[in-house]
């Protein structure tokens, strides 16, 4: 057993990231029960807002200053494609039979994706990204937790404490429970559900800019395929933890990075399983996990908020 | 029922003005041909033009378009003009065996440089042969697809006649690679990753057998999957595990977020990998943290050959978009060994392109020799390069600087 506290981190680390987008996908499933597959190039784009809000700073600014510069910039480009998308590729097909708007999805995540590819400076190739500089945090003689993660693992919480208050307390937080129960009725009691639409389109992709930014700060790059396997991710993630519930989206991150980051430790130190353990297998388990989970409890770990509208 | 008929005409409609345009369009090809008395001959290119790999891709593609213009600008084969169609395989296997059929229609396609992946070129290889076409790829190391699938038994046997690469293979990469990392670098405990694709999976495994038979220690292996990017957990096994390097099998976007996770981690260890993760995008991609990395690549470095100065100065009068990154040097012989058996085959039939100019030229390319930009370019019996020049190159402050170059021996 090597560096299991170490390991832990990791996961944990993965996983907020991974609910951080999730909560775009669940958020907008509760409400109008689509699934917007392109949200993973929403997240995208968020890094790439971010990038271009850097770039636009002054050279040799701390990241202290930066990074809500650049949270800014990731939120304002990935809120206005995601509000744009929705006004122009979701509304029109709005009870259209559902099989419509989940192609349509599909194939804006492709457009999204060239057109960063196409008129992006630079993009055809990896971008740098800025990254934390300096040694990690040593928690214990056996646990080292970097400033990226760390990063995410403050901001996470921050992010869910934040939307958990506004769904609850907010007027308009209200409203969008008023929604996701039913929308009609919601309309005739004079909430603007076209509004509410928007709002959880809009959040959903704020929450990805931050995780974007959080990815960039990480990894040092961004580029622009990076929101397929992770929107990927983060949709098991919402299906996890139950579509539709936003605590569940971040509880189903934080399982599925903790079930890849210990396959990838101890999978393959189990007497027999050499052979299927490792860093090529950490998705196999995850969504092993997820047939698992969806055997035992269909509606995923917390359960789906849109189950009591039947 | 009147909605169906509507259709049925646009149909029709639709299909009879593509037929007319398409007729069209040829008649004005001949016509060009006609009034310039040359026979447009295509050299297909497949590789990557999207996807993280696009900057390889683009760098193949510019230097074959190159070597096109070249031989047009200097008339090297009288009556031929040269035309590149490049085509793009994203780094799938699937792609470029339907590139490779498109190739193959497509009848004034008479050689092909491509691809840039050895696991793209395996679905690619019996599409050409069965229409005798040519294929020279300058990037792909793997042993099997010159030399057969029982090459580590030392059963050597060419699958495919049609097959040459201007690249050497990873048996003497894998192999220089180890021999640097255990003489000259002096390490003993090296950590063993690889992507599981044809080209990384076989390199590593021909790095550990050499760096074993060195007297060196394999302390680890692990496996990463290409377009993932959270490599913590795997960063976290090397650690523990001690080891003093890294061997990295596979492509530069996973090498790099590799070495850069393994070095967040306190490890102050370097990475190894091979020609994959030779690159620029390599370091750029990853902060400032990949210092002291190695990689192996084939042949010298291209702005030391003095054979290569016309060729660096060629590429930068054209303008091309994109640097010609790693390949550009083998993909430019790689075409113009196609140019050279086009000359051969043209030069034997009377000035002009026989019949079965396939057949002839896939014949003449094994006996092709001449100086490239890359050094002396000739084939052997296996379609491999006779060329097993090799250099090791280490990150020093954000760029690739050369640190040996030799010619392998075993």
């Amino acid at each position: 057993m090597h560096e299991l506290p170490q390991q832990l981190a990791n996961g944990l680390a993965l996983g907020a990231l991974y609910g951080l987008i999730a909560i775009g996908y669940t958020m907008v499933y509760g409400i109008v029960q689509l699934i917007n597959f392109a949200h993973g190039e929403i997240f995208m784009i968020g890094g790439f807002g971010a990038l271009t809000a850097y770039l636009v700073l002054p050279s040799g600014t701390t990241l202290l200053v930066a990074i809500p510069v650049m949270i800014i910039g990731g939120a304002l480009a990935s809120v206005g494609v995601a509000t744009a998308a929705e006004r122009f590729a979701y509304r029109p097909l709005r009870g259209a039979p559902r099989l419509a708007p989940l192609i349509t999805a599909i194939g804006l995540s492709i457009v999204l994706q060239q057109l960063i590819w196409g008129f992006y400076p630079d993009a055809k190739k990896p971008r740098s990204f800025p990254e934390f500089q300096g040694e990690s945090f040593k928690i214990f003689d056996n646990l080292y937790l970097q400033r990226a993660d760390a990063f995410v693992l403050v901001l996470a919480p921050l992010c869910m404490l934040a939307l958990g208050l506004f769904v609850a307390k907010s007027r308009s937080g209200r409203a969008m429970q008023a929604t996701a129960q039913d929308p009609d009725t919601a309309k005739l009691m004079g909430i603007n559900t076209d509004r509410i639409i928007v709002m959880a389109f809009a959040i959903g992709a704020a929450f990805a800019a931050v995780g974007a930014v959080a990815y960039g700060l990480d990894k040092g790059q961004i580029n622009f395929e990076m929101g397929f396997i992770l929107g990927l991710k983060a949709f098991t993630a919402a299906v996890l933890g139950g579509i539709g519930n936003i605590y569940g989206a971040m509880v189903g991150g934080v399982v599925l990075g903790l079930a890849e980051a210990l396959s990838i430790a101890y999978i393959e130190e189990i007497p027999g399983m050499q052979q299927l353990g490792g860093g090529a297998w950490a998705n196999v388990w995850a969504f092993v996990l997820l047939i698992v989970v969806l055997l035992v409890r269909p509606q995923g770990l917390l359960g789906e908020r849109v189950a009591d509208r039947a | 029922m009147r909605h169906r008929s509507l259709l049925i005409l646009t149909t029709a409609l639709t299909t009879g003005a593509l037929t007319l345009t398409a007729c069209g369009s040829r008649d004005d090809a001949k016509g060009g041909d006609d009034s310039s008395k040359k026979t447009t001959v295509v050299i297909g290119v497949d590789v990557p033009l999207t996807g993280s790999l696009s900057a390889l891709g683009q760098g193949i593609k510019n230097s074959v378009d190159l070597a096109a213009k070249t031989a047009n600008k200097n008339n090297e084969v009288p009556g031929i003009e040269f035309k590149i169609e490049a085509l793009d395989d994203q780094a799938v296997p699937a792609s470029g065996q339907a590139n490779a059929t498109k190739l193959v229609g497509n009848k004034d396609v008479i050689g092909v440089v491509g691809p840039l992946n050895s696991g793209v070129a395996q679905s690619m290889q019996s599409v050409f042969e069965k229409a005798s076409l040519v294929q020279v790829s300058p990037a792909n190391t793997n042993p099997a697809l010159s030399q057969g699938d029982n090459w580590g038994k030392g059963e050597l046997k060419r699958p495919f006649k049609t097959y040459f690469r201007t690249a050497a293979t990873d048996v003497v990469q894998g192999k220089f690679a180890a021999q640097y990392l255990y003489n000259d670098a002096k390490k003993r405990k090296v950590y063993v990753v690889d992507d599981k694709q044809t080209y990384g999976a076989g390199l590593a495994a021909i790095f550990s057998a050499e760096f074993k038979r060195l007297g060196g220690k394999v302390v680890g292996t692990d496996h990463v999957t290409v377009k993932e990017t959270d490599f913590s957990s795997t960063a976290d096994k090397v650690k523990a595990s001690k080891a003093d390097s890294v061997y990295f099998g596979g492509q530069y976007p996973e090498g790099g977020l590799l070495s850069d996770q393994i070095k967040k981690t306190g490890a102050k260890i370097p990475t190894m990998g091979g020609d994959g993760i030779y690159d620029p995008a390599f370091i750029s991609a990853s902060g400032v943290a990949n210092d002291g990395d190695f990689a192996t690549s084939i042949g010298y470095p291209v702005e030391k050959l003095p054979t290569a100065k016309k060729f660096i100065a060629d590429y930068e009068a054209v303008k091309y978009d994109d640097p010609y990154a790693a390949y550009g040097g083998y993909s430019y012989d790689a075409g113009w060994a196609v140019v050279q058996a086009v000359k051969a085959v043209v030069a034997e039939n009377d000035g002009k392109l026989p019949e079965d100019a396939r057949a002839k030229v896939v014949e003449a390319m094994s006996k092709v020799s001449f100086d490239g930009v890359t050094g002396k370019v000739a084939f052997d019996q296996y379609g491999d390069t006779t060329n097993k020049q090799l250099t090791v190159y280490k990150v020093e402050g954000k760029v690739w600087k050369d640190v040996k170059s030799a010619t392998f021996k075993d």
